[in-house]
Protein backbone atom coordinates (compact mmCIF):
# COMPACT_ATOMS: atom_id res chain seq x y z
CA UNK A 1 0.00 0.00 0.00
CA UNK A 2 1.58 3.14 -0.80
CA UNK A 3 2.00 5.99 1.81
CA UNK A 4 -1.15 8.97 1.71
CA UNK A 5 0.90 11.98 1.12
CA UNK A 6 -1.96 14.23 0.82
CA UNK A 7 -3.73 13.33 4.22
CA UNK A 8 0.08 13.71 5.80
CA UNK A 9 -0.79 17.39 5.00
CA UNK A 10 -2.92 17.60 8.15
CA UNK A 11 -0.34 16.41 10.38
CA UNK A 12 1.25 19.54 9.97
CA UNK A 13 -0.65 22.63 11.52
CA UNK A 14 1.62 25.61 10.05
CA UNK A 15 0.90 24.70 6.82
CA UNK A 16 -3.05 23.91 7.36
CA UNK A 17 -2.82 27.38 9.42
CA UNK A 18 -0.61 30.02 7.40
CA UNK A 19 -2.02 28.59 3.84
CA UNK A 20 1.16 29.58 1.91
CA UNK A 21 2.97 27.42 -0.23
CA UNK A 22 6.19 26.96 1.44
CA UNK A 23 9.07 25.74 0.13
CA UNK A 24 11.82 26.24 1.93
CA UNK A 25 12.43 23.30 3.77
CA UNK A 26 16.00 23.09 2.77
CA UNK A 27 16.42 25.91 4.94
CA UNK A 28 14.01 24.56 7.73
CA UNK A 29 11.74 21.87 7.94
CA UNK A 30 8.20 22.17 9.32
CA UNK A 31 7.22 20.17 12.52
CA UNK A 32 4.49 17.40 12.66
CA UNK A 33 1.84 16.79 15.23
CA UNK A 34 3.48 13.60 16.58
CA UNK A 35 7.01 15.35 16.62
CA UNK A 36 5.57 18.46 18.98
CA UNK A 37 3.23 16.41 21.00
CA UNK A 38 6.69 14.18 22.12
CA UNK A 39 8.32 17.43 22.85
CA UNK A 40 5.08 18.57 25.06
CA UNK A 41 4.77 15.37 26.52
CA UNK A 42 8.22 15.06 27.87
CA UNK A 43 7.84 18.54 29.53
CA UNK A 44 4.82 17.51 30.86
CA UNK A 45 5.64 13.93 31.98
CA UNK A 46 9.18 13.53 32.19
CA UNK A 47 10.81 17.20 32.97
CA UNK A 48 13.69 16.98 35.00
CA UNK A 49 17.52 17.74 34.77
CA UNK A 50 18.55 14.72 32.71
CA UNK A 51 21.77 12.73 33.95
CA UNK A 52 21.86 13.74 37.15
CA UNK A 53 18.44 13.26 39.23
CA UNK A 54 18.34 10.11 41.56
CA UNK A 55 14.63 10.66 41.85
CA UNK A 56 12.20 8.50 39.68
CA UNK A 57 11.34 11.53 37.78
CA UNK A 58 15.52 12.55 36.59
CA UNK A 59 15.46 8.83 35.83
CA UNK A 60 12.53 8.77 33.35
CA UNK A 61 14.07 12.16 32.15
CA UNK A 62 17.34 10.50 31.53
CA UNK A 63 15.98 7.18 29.89
CA UNK A 64 13.92 9.45 27.58
CA UNK A 65 17.21 11.13 26.64
CA UNK A 66 19.70 8.35 26.63
CA UNK A 67 16.56 6.67 24.12
CA UNK A 68 16.34 9.51 22.02
CA UNK A 69 20.39 8.69 21.32
CA UNK A 70 19.68 5.42 20.86
CA UNK A 71 17.22 5.73 18.46
CA UNK A 72 19.31 8.32 16.57
CA UNK A 73 22.25 5.61 16.46
CA UNK A 74 19.53 3.10 14.48
CA UNK A 75 18.97 5.70 12.01
CA UNK A 76 22.23 6.21 10.76
CA UNK A 77 23.26 2.77 11.85
CA UNK A 78 26.09 3.46 14.00
CA UNK A 79 28.03 0.79 15.78
CA UNK A 80 27.64 2.00 19.25
CA UNK A 81 25.27 4.82 21.26
CA UNK A 82 28.63 6.10 22.71
CA UNK A 83 29.11 7.44 18.89
CA UNK A 84 26.09 9.62 19.09
CA UNK A 85 26.78 13.05 20.40
CA UNK A 86 23.69 15.49 20.84
CA UNK A 87 25.07 18.82 19.76
CA UNK A 88 22.68 22.36 19.05
CA UNK A 89 23.08 21.84 15.44
CA UNK A 90 25.49 21.00 12.28
CA UNK A 91 27.32 24.08 12.73
CA UNK A 92 28.39 23.23 16.20
CA UNK A 93 29.03 19.69 15.32
CA UNK A 94 31.64 20.11 12.76
CA UNK A 95 32.74 23.32 15.14
CA UNK A 96 33.51 20.21 17.45
CA UNK A 97 35.56 18.55 14.92
CA UNK A 98 37.49 21.02 13.66
CA UNK A 99 37.97 22.25 17.38
CA UNK A 100 38.30 19.09 19.02
CA UNK A 101 39.97 16.63 16.07
CA UNK A 102 42.01 19.39 14.07
CA UNK A 103 43.61 21.74 15.46
CA UNK A 104 45.31 18.31 17.82
CA UNK A 105 46.17 16.67 14.11
CA UNK A 106 47.00 18.73 11.93
CA UNK A 107 50.62 20.71 11.43
CA UNK A 108 52.33 22.52 8.73
CA UNK A 109 52.14 21.42 4.79
CA UNK A 110 49.16 19.36 5.97
CA UNK A 111 46.20 19.72 3.62
CA UNK A 112 42.22 20.23 4.76
CA UNK A 113 40.05 19.94 1.63
CA UNK A 114 35.82 20.65 0.88
CA UNK A 115 33.94 21.09 -2.01
CA UNK A 116 33.78 24.65 -3.77
CA UNK A 117 29.74 23.84 -2.40
CA UNK A 118 30.44 23.84 1.01
CA UNK A 119 27.85 25.38 3.00
CA UNK A 120 29.61 28.12 5.35
CA UNK A 121 29.18 25.89 8.13
CA UNK A 122 31.10 23.16 6.46
CA UNK A 123 34.21 25.88 5.44
CA UNK A 124 34.60 28.23 7.84
CA UNK A 125 35.57 26.02 10.87
CA UNK A 126 38.18 24.53 8.26
CA UNK A 127 39.41 27.64 7.10
CA UNK A 128 39.93 28.47 11.74
CA UNK A 129 41.55 25.21 11.80
CA UNK A 130 44.05 25.81 8.33
CA UNK A 131 44.93 29.41 9.91
CA UNK A 132 45.46 28.08 14.04
CA UNK A 133 47.55 24.97 12.16
CA UNK A 134 49.58 26.14 9.23
CA UNK A 135 47.78 23.65 7.01
CA UNK A 136 46.31 24.20 3.53
CA UNK A 137 43.19 24.24 3.10
CA UNK A 138 42.56 22.91 -0.56
CA UNK A 139 39.07 23.73 -2.20
CA UNK A 140 37.83 21.03 -4.69
CA UNK A 141 36.12 22.53 -7.48
CA UNK A 142 32.67 20.74 -9.23
CA UNK A 143 31.42 20.80 -12.87
CA UNK A 144 28.67 23.44 -13.46
CA UNK A 145 26.54 20.47 -13.23
CA UNK A 146 27.94 19.85 -9.72
CA UNK A 147 29.16 16.76 -10.05
CA UNK A 148 32.23 15.56 -9.38
CA UNK A 149 34.31 13.33 -11.95
CA UNK A 150 36.98 11.32 -10.10
CA UNK A 151 40.31 12.81 -11.87
CA UNK A 152 38.81 16.04 -9.91
CA UNK A 153 39.00 14.05 -6.69
CA UNK A 154 42.32 12.86 -7.87
CA UNK A 155 43.74 16.12 -8.34
CA UNK A 156 43.17 16.91 -4.44
CA UNK A 157 43.51 14.04 -2.73
CA UNK A 158 46.89 12.80 -1.52
CA UNK A 159 49.07 11.48 1.08
CA UNK A 160 48.96 15.26 2.47
CA UNK A 161 44.98 14.63 2.95
CA UNK A 162 44.65 14.80 6.88
CA UNK A 163 40.76 16.15 6.35
CA UNK A 164 38.43 16.01 4.19
CA UNK A 165 34.94 17.85 5.00
CA UNK A 166 32.00 17.02 2.12
CA UNK A 167 28.16 18.12 2.40
CA UNK A 168 26.82 14.44 1.16
CA UNK A 169 23.52 17.17 -0.94
CA UNK A 170 24.77 20.71 -1.60
CA UNK A 171 22.33 23.08 -0.14
CA UNK A 172 22.14 25.21 -3.67
CA UNK A 173 22.42 22.79 -6.44
CA UNK A 174 20.53 19.67 -4.74
CA UNK A 175 23.30 17.63 -6.18
CA UNK A 176 24.22 14.13 -4.09
CA UNK A 177 28.14 14.22 -4.06
CA UNK A 178 29.96 10.90 -3.89
CA UNK A 179 30.69 10.52 -0.55
CA UNK A 180 31.86 7.20 -0.67
CA UNK A 181 34.58 7.66 -3.35
CA UNK A 182 35.88 10.53 -1.45
CA UNK A 183 36.05 7.93 1.70
CA UNK A 184 37.93 5.41 0.44
CA UNK A 185 40.68 7.45 -1.30
CA UNK A 186 41.09 9.58 1.65
CA UNK A 187 41.05 6.71 3.69
CA UNK A 188 43.93 4.77 1.43
CA UNK A 189 46.43 8.16 1.53
CA UNK A 190 45.16 8.03 5.58
CA UNK A 191 43.29 10.63 6.16
CA UNK A 192 39.63 11.15 7.73
CA UNK A 193 36.42 12.58 6.22
CA UNK A 194 33.15 13.92 7.88
CA UNK A 195 30.31 14.50 5.97
CA UNK A 196 27.77 17.29 6.48
CA UNK A 197 25.06 15.49 6.12
CA UNK A 198 22.23 18.66 6.93
CA UNK A 199 20.62 18.51 3.47
CA UNK A 200 20.87 14.50 2.83
CA UNK A 201 19.47 13.23 6.07
CA UNK A 202 16.06 14.06 5.91
CA UNK A 203 15.61 12.56 2.24
CA UNK A 204 17.85 9.42 1.92
CA UNK A 205 19.00 6.72 3.91
CA UNK A 206 22.23 7.02 5.89
CA UNK A 207 24.42 4.07 7.06
CA UNK A 208 27.31 5.70 8.56
CA UNK A 209 28.86 2.55 8.58
CA UNK A 210 28.60 1.14 5.11
CA UNK A 211 29.47 4.93 3.78
CA UNK A 212 32.76 4.27 5.86
CA UNK A 213 32.69 7.68 7.56
CA UNK A 214 34.93 8.76 10.19
CA UNK A 215 32.53 11.92 11.39
CA UNK A 216 29.18 12.60 10.09
CA UNK A 217 26.97 16.04 10.95
CA UNK A 218 23.36 16.31 10.86
CA UNK A 219 20.93 19.20 12.48
CA UNK A 220 17.60 18.11 13.65
CA UNK A 221 15.10 21.09 12.57
CA UNK A 222 15.81 20.09 8.79
CA UNK A 223 14.33 16.79 9.84
CA UNK A 224 10.99 18.45 10.97
CA UNK A 225 12.63 18.03 14.88
CA UNK A 226 12.76 21.20 17.08
CA UNK A 227 15.46 23.91 16.26
CA UNK A 228 18.86 23.30 18.72
CA UNK A 229 19.02 19.62 18.68
CA UNK A 230 21.59 18.05 16.05
CA UNK A 231 24.16 15.59 15.85
CA UNK A 232 27.58 14.26 15.63
CA UNK A 233 28.58 11.00 14.60
CA UNK A 234 31.96 9.84 15.27
CA UNK A 235 34.27 6.74 14.95
CA UNK A 236 34.40 5.66 18.62
CA UNK A 237 38.68 5.39 18.35
CA UNK A 238 38.50 9.28 17.26
CA UNK A 239 36.21 10.36 20.05
CA UNK A 240 37.91 8.46 22.42
CA UNK A 241 41.20 10.41 22.11
CA UNK A 242 39.76 13.96 21.37
CA UNK A 243 39.69 16.44 24.45
CA UNK A 244 36.35 18.11 25.04
CA UNK A 245 35.35 20.76 22.82
CA UNK A 246 33.28 22.30 25.66
CA UNK A 247 34.10 21.82 29.89
CA UNK A 248 31.79 22.65 32.26
CA UNK A 249 28.51 20.90 33.89
CA UNK A 250 27.93 16.70 33.66
CA UNK A 251 30.68 15.98 31.34
CA UNK A 252 33.17 14.62 34.27
CA UNK A 253 33.94 12.24 36.49
CA UNK A 254 35.78 14.11 39.29
CA UNK A 255 36.89 17.89 40.02
CA UNK A 256 39.59 18.74 41.97
CA UNK A 257 41.05 22.52 42.44
CA UNK A 258 43.71 21.83 39.72
CA UNK A 259 41.78 19.65 37.37
CA UNK A 260 39.51 17.17 36.47
CA UNK A 261 38.66 13.84 34.87
CA UNK A 262 36.25 14.00 31.77
CA UNK A 263 33.17 11.87 31.64
CA UNK A 264 33.31 9.00 28.98
CA UNK A 265 31.62 9.05 25.64
CA UNK A 266 29.40 10.24 24.55
CA UNK A 267 28.91 12.27 27.48
CA UNK A 268 32.17 14.01 27.33
CA UNK A 269 30.94 16.16 24.69
CA UNK A 270 27.96 16.98 26.31
CA UNK A 271 28.72 19.75 29.14
CA UNK A 272 26.08 21.81 30.54
CA UNK A 273 22.18 21.13 30.52
CA UNK A 274 21.31 19.25 27.49
CA UNK A 275 18.71 19.73 24.90
CA UNK A 276 16.65 16.51 26.37
CA UNK A 277 12.96 18.15 24.50
CA UNK A 278 14.48 18.61 21.51
CA UNK A 279 16.79 15.17 21.42
CA UNK A 280 12.86 13.46 22.24
CA UNK A 281 11.60 15.92 19.32
CA UNK A 282 14.51 14.61 17.25
CA UNK A 283 13.40 10.89 18.18
CA UNK A 284 10.02 11.32 17.08
CA UNK A 285 10.98 13.26 13.84
CA UNK A 286 13.03 10.15 12.72
CA UNK A 287 9.64 7.72 13.43
CA UNK A 288 7.66 9.75 11.60
CA UNK A 289 10.34 10.16 8.51
CA UNK A 290 11.10 5.91 8.86
CA UNK A 291 6.80 5.10 9.36
CA UNK A 292 6.81 6.45 5.85
CA UNK A 293 9.87 5.32 4.36
CA UNK A 294 12.42 6.72 2.45
CA UNK A 295 11.72 4.84 -1.37
CA UNK A 296 8.09 6.82 -0.48
CA UNK A 297 9.72 9.95 0.44
CA UNK A 298 12.22 10.09 -2.24
CA UNK A 299 9.40 9.42 -4.91
CA UNK A 300 7.13 12.25 -4.02
CA UNK A 301 9.97 14.31 -3.49
CA UNK A 302 11.00 13.33 -7.23
CA UNK A 303 7.31 13.82 -8.66
CA UNK A 304 7.03 17.29 -6.90
CA UNK A 305 10.34 18.25 -8.15
CA UNK A 306 9.82 17.39 -11.81
CA UNK A 307 6.81 19.04 -11.75
CA UNK A 308 8.54 22.46 -10.31
CA UNK A 309 11.20 21.54 -12.68
CA UNK A 310 9.35 21.14 -15.92
CA UNK A 311 7.07 24.44 -14.98
CA UNK A 312 10.10 26.21 -14.31
CA UNK A 313 11.74 25.68 -17.99
CA UNK A 314 8.53 26.79 -19.75
CA UNK A 315 9.37 30.38 -18.12
CA UNK A 316 11.22 32.86 -20.35
CA UNK A 317 13.99 34.37 -18.15
CA UNK A 318 14.18 31.92 -15.75
CA UNK A 319 17.57 29.74 -15.22
CA UNK A 320 18.28 27.07 -13.03
CA UNK A 321 21.41 26.46 -11.65
CA UNK A 322 23.14 23.13 -11.73
CA UNK A 323 22.15 19.65 -13.20
CA UNK A 324 19.39 19.73 -16.27
CA UNK A 325 18.33 16.47 -15.12
CA UNK A 326 15.61 17.06 -12.06
CA UNK A 327 16.01 14.11 -10.60
CA UNK A 328 19.76 15.06 -9.50
CA UNK A 329 18.01 18.17 -7.79
CA UNK A 330 17.34 16.37 -4.53
CA UNK A 331 14.03 18.64 -3.64
CA UNK A 332 16.54 21.75 -4.52
CA UNK A 333 15.89 24.40 -7.67
CA UNK A 334 17.83 27.28 -7.38
CA UNK A 335 17.65 29.96 -9.90
CA UNK A 336 17.33 33.17 -11.56
CA UNK A 337 15.19 35.36 -13.28
CA UNK A 338 16.74 37.82 -15.70
CA UNK A 339 16.72 41.53 -14.82
CA UNK A 340 15.13 40.91 -11.68
CA UNK A 341 17.05 40.23 -8.73
CA UNK A 342 16.30 37.77 -5.78
CA UNK A 343 15.08 39.57 -3.02
CA UNK A 344 12.71 40.96 -5.60
CA UNK A 345 11.28 37.41 -6.55
CA UNK A 346 11.32 36.62 -2.66
CA UNK A 347 8.86 39.37 -2.66
CA UNK A 348 6.85 39.20 -5.04
CA UNK A 349 6.59 35.59 -4.80
CA UNK A 350 5.52 35.96 -0.66
CA UNK A 351 3.02 39.01 -1.86
CA UNK A 352 1.56 35.86 -3.69
CA UNK A 353 1.82 33.51 -0.33
CA UNK A 354 4.65 31.23 -1.66
CA UNK A 355 8.21 31.55 0.61
CA UNK A 356 11.09 30.76 -0.89
CA UNK A 357 14.74 31.54 -0.06
CA UNK A 358 16.97 34.11 -1.87
CA UNK A 359 20.05 35.34 -1.63
CA UNK A 360 23.57 33.79 -1.39
CA UNK A 361 22.49 30.42 0.81
CA UNK A 362 25.63 30.33 2.98
CA UNK A 363 27.87 29.57 0.02
CA UNK A 364 29.13 32.60 -1.38
CA UNK A 365 32.44 30.38 -2.85
CA UNK A 366 29.91 28.55 -5.26
CA UNK A 367 27.98 30.98 -6.21
CA UNK A 368 31.30 33.46 -7.18
CA UNK A 369 32.67 30.08 -8.90
CA UNK A 370 29.57 29.99 -10.56
CA UNK A 371 29.57 33.68 -11.61
CA UNK A 372 26.09 34.29 -10.11
CA UNK A 373 25.67 37.14 -7.38
CA UNK A 374 22.68 35.81 -5.54
CA UNK A 375 19.88 33.45 -6.38
CA UNK A 376 16.57 32.28 -5.02
CA UNK A 377 16.06 29.12 -4.23
CA UNK A 378 12.38 27.06 -4.13
CA UNK A 379 13.24 23.95 -1.83
CA UNK A 380 10.46 20.89 -1.98
CA UNK A 381 9.55 18.20 0.71
CA UNK A 382 7.43 15.54 1.01
CA UNK A 383 4.72 17.68 2.49
CA UNK A 384 4.39 19.75 0.09
CA UNK A 385 1.91 19.14 -2.99
CA UNK A 386 1.36 19.30 -6.31
CA UNK A 387 -0.87 22.89 -6.09
CA UNK A 388 2.03 24.23 -3.76
CA UNK A 389 4.20 24.19 -7.18
CA UNK A 390 1.62 25.25 -9.28
CA UNK A 391 1.12 28.34 -7.57
CA UNK A 392 5.08 28.93 -7.41
CA UNK A 393 5.00 28.44 -10.96
CA UNK A 394 2.04 30.76 -11.42
CA UNK A 395 3.03 33.53 -9.16
CA UNK A 396 6.69 33.18 -11.17
CA UNK A 397 5.44 33.80 -13.99
CA UNK A 398 4.42 36.84 -12.99
CA UNK A 399 7.44 38.27 -11.88
CA UNK A 400 9.01 40.00 -14.88
CA UNK A 401 5.74 41.73 -15.33
CA UNK A 402 5.52 42.88 -12.04
CA UNK A 403 9.06 44.60 -12.33
CA UNK A 404 7.29 46.77 -15.34
CA UNK A 405 8.93 44.20 -17.92
CA UNK A 406 6.69 44.66 -21.03
CA UNK A 407 6.90 41.20 -21.87
CA UNK A 408 3.74 38.67 -21.35
CA UNK A 409 5.10 35.55 -19.80
CA UNK B 1 -1.52 40.27 -7.16
CA UNK B 2 -0.59 42.87 -4.18
CA UNK B 3 2.72 44.12 -4.01
CA UNK B 4 4.87 47.26 -2.67
CA UNK B 5 6.49 47.59 -6.54
CA UNK B 6 4.31 49.98 -8.03
CA UNK B 7 5.08 51.78 -11.07
CA UNK B 8 7.37 54.90 -9.94
CA UNK B 9 9.58 51.82 -8.04
CA UNK B 10 9.50 50.07 -11.10
CA UNK B 11 10.21 52.58 -13.68
CA UNK B 12 13.26 53.74 -11.39
CA UNK B 13 14.56 50.39 -11.51
CA UNK B 14 14.52 49.52 -14.66
CA UNK B 15 14.89 53.39 -16.24
CA UNK B 16 17.45 55.44 -13.93
CA UNK B 17 17.87 58.84 -14.35
CA UNK B 18 21.36 58.64 -12.61
CA UNK B 19 22.45 55.69 -12.61
CA UNK B 20 25.83 56.16 -13.99
CA UNK B 21 29.65 57.28 -13.51
CA UNK B 22 29.80 61.12 -12.34
CA UNK B 23 33.53 62.12 -12.98
CA UNK B 24 33.54 65.99 -11.93
CA UNK B 25 32.35 63.85 -8.23
CA UNK B 26 34.09 65.25 -5.55
CA UNK B 27 32.39 62.62 -2.79
CA UNK B 28 32.25 59.28 -3.47
CA UNK B 29 31.08 56.84 -0.80
CA UNK B 30 30.44 52.96 -0.96
CA UNK B 31 27.27 51.89 0.59
CA UNK B 32 26.52 47.81 1.05
CA UNK B 33 23.51 46.16 2.59
CA UNK B 34 25.43 42.43 3.39
CA UNK B 35 21.34 40.98 3.90
CA UNK B 36 20.81 41.66 0.38
CA UNK B 37 24.11 42.09 -1.37
CA UNK B 38 23.05 45.40 -2.33
CA UNK B 39 25.95 47.58 -3.23
CA UNK B 40 25.40 51.37 -4.31
CA UNK B 41 28.49 53.69 -5.11
CA UNK B 42 27.42 57.11 -4.47
CA UNK B 43 28.86 60.38 -5.54
CA UNK B 44 27.86 63.95 -5.48
CA UNK B 45 29.38 67.03 -6.83
CA UNK B 46 28.91 70.07 -3.50
CA UNK B 47 29.44 73.72 -4.11
CA UNK B 48 29.44 76.21 -1.83
CA UNK B 49 26.82 73.98 0.37
CA UNK B 50 24.68 72.89 -2.60
CA UNK B 51 24.54 69.28 -4.77
CA UNK B 52 25.09 70.63 -8.04
CA UNK B 53 25.45 66.92 -9.46
CA UNK B 54 24.79 63.76 -8.47
CA UNK B 55 24.62 59.78 -9.53
CA UNK B 56 25.33 56.14 -8.37
CA UNK B 57 26.03 53.06 -9.70
CA UNK B 58 25.83 49.76 -8.05
CA UNK B 59 24.38 46.33 -7.98
CA UNK B 60 21.09 45.49 -5.88
CA UNK B 61 17.59 44.51 -6.09
CA UNK B 62 14.95 47.01 -7.17
CA UNK B 63 14.32 48.69 -4.27
CA UNK B 64 17.75 49.45 -3.32
CA UNK B 65 18.15 50.58 -6.60
CA UNK B 66 15.15 52.74 -7.14
CA UNK B 67 15.32 54.04 -4.14
CA UNK B 68 18.59 55.41 -4.90
CA UNK B 69 17.83 57.35 -8.22
CA UNK B 70 14.17 58.93 -6.70
CA UNK B 71 16.37 60.28 -4.01
CA UNK B 72 18.69 61.79 -6.16
CA UNK B 73 16.05 63.02 -8.72
CA UNK B 74 15.16 65.08 -5.40
CA UNK B 75 18.12 66.68 -3.52
CA UNK B 76 19.89 67.55 -6.88
CA UNK B 77 20.13 71.38 -6.92
CA UNK B 78 18.99 71.39 -3.47
CA UNK B 79 21.54 72.66 -0.25
CA UNK B 80 23.35 69.92 1.72
CA UNK B 81 21.06 71.15 4.64
CA UNK B 82 17.65 70.36 2.56
CA UNK B 83 19.10 67.27 1.53
CA UNK B 84 20.15 65.88 5.03
CA UNK B 85 16.06 67.03 6.24
CA UNK B 86 15.32 65.40 3.44
CA UNK B 87 16.90 62.07 4.38
CA UNK B 88 15.28 62.39 7.99
CA UNK B 89 12.30 63.19 6.64
CA UNK B 90 12.77 59.73 4.64
CA UNK B 91 13.60 57.81 7.60
CA UNK B 92 10.87 59.02 9.47
CA UNK B 93 8.10 57.87 6.44
CA UNK B 94 10.38 53.97 7.11
CA UNK B 95 9.34 53.71 10.53
CA UNK B 96 5.62 55.07 9.74
CA UNK B 97 6.40 58.19 11.58
CA UNK B 98 5.65 60.66 8.75
CA UNK B 99 3.82 63.32 8.89
CA UNK B 100 1.63 65.11 6.11
CA UNK B 101 3.87 67.80 5.57
CA UNK B 102 7.07 65.28 5.48
CA UNK B 103 5.02 63.23 2.78
CA UNK B 104 4.59 66.47 0.77
CA UNK B 105 8.23 67.09 0.90
CA UNK B 106 9.29 63.84 0.24
CA UNK B 107 7.27 64.02 -3.70
CA UNK B 108 8.15 60.54 -5.30
CA UNK B 109 9.82 58.93 -2.47
CA UNK B 110 6.27 58.67 -1.13
CA UNK B 111 6.00 55.72 -3.38
CA UNK B 112 8.41 53.71 -1.32
CA UNK B 113 6.23 54.25 2.05
CA UNK B 114 4.94 50.75 1.94
CA UNK B 115 8.21 49.12 2.80
CA UNK B 116 7.92 50.14 6.19
CA UNK B 117 5.67 47.19 6.50
CA UNK B 118 8.28 44.80 5.05
CA UNK B 119 11.16 44.70 7.66
CA UNK B 120 12.71 42.79 5.58
CA UNK B 121 12.90 45.31 3.06
CA UNK B 122 13.59 48.40 4.93
CA UNK B 123 17.56 48.35 4.75
CA UNK B 124 17.19 47.92 0.91
CA UNK B 125 14.94 51.15 0.92
CA UNK B 126 17.31 53.30 3.24
CA UNK B 127 20.78 51.91 1.74
CA UNK B 128 20.74 55.29 -0.64
CA UNK B 129 20.16 58.02 1.83
CA UNK B 130 21.96 56.13 4.81
CA UNK B 131 25.08 56.04 2.70
CA UNK B 132 24.36 60.19 1.61
CA UNK B 133 24.02 61.00 4.96
CA UNK B 134 27.25 59.52 6.05
CA UNK B 135 28.67 61.23 3.24
CA UNK B 136 27.54 65.06 3.99
CA UNK B 137 28.03 64.36 7.85
CA UNK B 138 31.73 63.41 7.48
Amino acid sequence: MSFDFAACRKDFPLLANSGIAYLDSAATAQRPVPVLDAVQDFYEQANANPLRGLYALGMEATERYEAARERVRRFINAGSEREIIFTRNTTESINLVAYSYALNHLKPGDEIFVSIMEHHSNLLPWQMAARQTGAKLVYLECEPDGSLPEERLRAVIGPHTKIAAIGQVSNVLGCTNPVETIIRMVHENGGVVLVDAAQSAPHMKIDVQAMGADFLAFSGHKLMAPMGIGVLYGREELLDEMPPFLTGGEMIDSVTRDGAVYAELPHKFEAGTVNAGGAVGLAAAIDYLESIGFEAIHAQEQALTRRAFEGMREIPGVHILGSDDPDRHGGILSFTVDGVHPHDIASILDANGVAIRAGHHCAQPLLQYLGVRSCARASLAFYNTPEDVDRFLEALRGVRKEMGYADIL
Amino acid sequence: MQTFYNEVLTDHNLYPAHKHPLPGANMTLEGVNPSCGDDIVLQLRVENGRIEEGAFVGDGCAVSQASADIMLDLVIGRTVEEAKELAACFLRMIKGSASDEDMDKLEEAGALQDIAHMPARVKCAVLGWHTMERMLDA
